[in-house]
């Protein structure tokens, strides 16, 4: 319970460990604590930029399916005009298909009509003949009145 | 001190309080006290044999461990010791922080040291009070010597010299940065001009000398005060021992109670030297205009 030559023992003591630990202890340790800080602020800030990154491509991703969605209507309006366009090239082909045959058809109806025609002077021609025969057996000589019957039949 | 007085209550406290002191006495020569009164006759030139080795061993461990993490300390995924060590700097560092203002690199380290150290030596009140001076005198039996000569005191900062130590070399660190930071005039001038401006100077001479000079003293005497009673009610405590089964089951609960409420005290003791040194520097290293 003496105060003596302890007291400067002590402080001697206390100099030392306080030297040694100002030397070599404190300054690995809070370097090693500084250096982690740094690390740590670098990791979050690289995550942060990864966050950004990710957002960015998000954007962009939506961009491209926007373009993608435009086009693709884009595509079916086309096709739905040409398929109009087809629909209208069908039908006007099928129209002048149709003119055609009628033409065609209204062309082989005259043919005929005249064919018949034809049929029937021959035939009135013949009966005229065989009715003037008849009335004018007797008076008129076949021979030398045919020209004249003939001429009479050509004009029907 | 004879044997029979060893077995009395006050020789027993007695014997306690009495460190292992190492001097030339005036009467018996060179060698170990045998009594707190040789103690005290061999005035200044003496040493405390106990107190040193013991806050040398703590000291040595302190920086053994410390140092062998500070060795191998990584900026990556720290082991255990690293993390423990980290903790307490990081401890340190933020109190350094918040109190510290000026720019020196050895207040924290400083401030390490104290916590740590201090903390040790306190932390030997919690051994139980008579284990290590009972297995000392034992030793010494062997060796020839009469146990009940033979003192240890386990805990260094019931010591005042350890203490004082430390606090005036705190001192001494204070009055060199004031000198250094402020400059001889502002130093003398903050002791002599406040608070009461140049006509008052002996006043604020007393004052500011009063309030300077206290600083070590209740460093010193706060953290010895605090210890030394503490261990005195360890001491008081171990003498209900012995008796009847009643008084040693008591004898037990308080101590145990006493010893869970110290844990609180040596490092509540060990901060507030800390916050105080740091505080104190602090104050050595502001400047007033």
């Amino acid at each position: 319970m003496n105060i003596n030559l302890t007291l400067f023992a002590q402080m001697i003591a206390f100099a030392v460990f306080v030297h040694f630990c100002m030397n070599y202890v404190w300054p690995p340790i809070v370097k090693a604590l500084a250096e982690r800080k740094t690390k740590i602020a670098e990791g979050l800030a690289a995550a942060e930029r990864g966050h950004q990154e990710k957002a960015l491509g998000e954007k962009h991703a939506l961009e491209l399916m926007k373009e993608a969605k435009a086009s693709a209507s884009d595509i079916v309006g086309q096709a739905q005009k040409r398929a109009t366009e087809i629909v209208e090239e069908a039908k006007n082909d099928a129209r002048a298909e149709g003119d055609r045959l009628v033409a065609a058809a209204q062309a082989e109806i005259e043919r005929e009509a005249n064919r018949a025609r034809e049929d029937l002077r021959e035939r009135v021609a013949t009966l005229a003949i065989a009715a003037a025969e008849k009335i004018l057996q007797k008076e008129i000589d076949v021979d030398t009145h045919r020209s004249i019957v003939d001429a009479f039949a050509k004009q029907l | 001190m004879s044997a029979s007085e060893m077995l009395t209550s006050q020789g027993y406290i007695q014997h306690h309080l009495t460190n292992l002191t190492l001097g030339v006495h005036p009467e018996h020569g060179f060698g170990f006290a045998h009594s707190s009164a040789e103690a005290a006759q061999m005035g200044f030139w003496a040493i405390n044999v106990d107190t040193m080795f013991f806050s040398i061993l703590l000291g040595v461990l302190f920086i053994w461990f410390f140092k062998g993490v500070a060795e191998r300390v990584t900026a990556g995924v720290p082991d255990g010791a690293q993390n423990f060590v980290e903790w307490i700097v990081d401890f340190v560092e933020e109190n350094v922080r918040g109190s510290f203002s000026g720019k020196n690199p050895m207040v924290a380290p400083l401030a390490l040291t104290i916590f740590v150290w201090v903390f040790l030596m306190n932390l030997m009140d919690l051994l139980p009070v008579d284990l290590l001076p009972y297995l000392f005198g034992q030793f010494m039996a062997v060796l020839g010597g009469n146990p009940h000569h033979v003192f240890l005191r386990v805990v260094s900062t019931t010591d005042p010299n350890a203490t004082f130590g430390m606090a005036l070399t705190v001192f001494l660190m204070v009055l060199y940065y004031s000198f250094k930071v402020k400059g001889i005039g502002g130093f003398l001038g903050e002791l002599t001009l406040q608070p009461f401006g140049k006509w008052g100077m002996p006043a604020n001479l007393l004052l500011e000398g009063i309030s300077l000079l206290s600083k070590p003293l209740s460093l010193a005497l706060r953290l010895f005060g605090n210890m030394y009673a503490g261990e005195m009610i360890f001491i008081l405590i171990a003498l209900l021992y012995g008796g009847s089964v009643v008084l040693n089951v008591t004898g037990g609960l308080l101590q145990f109670v006493w010893a869970v409420f110290h844990i609180l005290i040596i490092t509540l003791q060990a901060f507030i030297f800390m916050v105080l040194t740091i505080v104190y520097l602090d104050m050595a290293h502001q400047e007033h205009h």
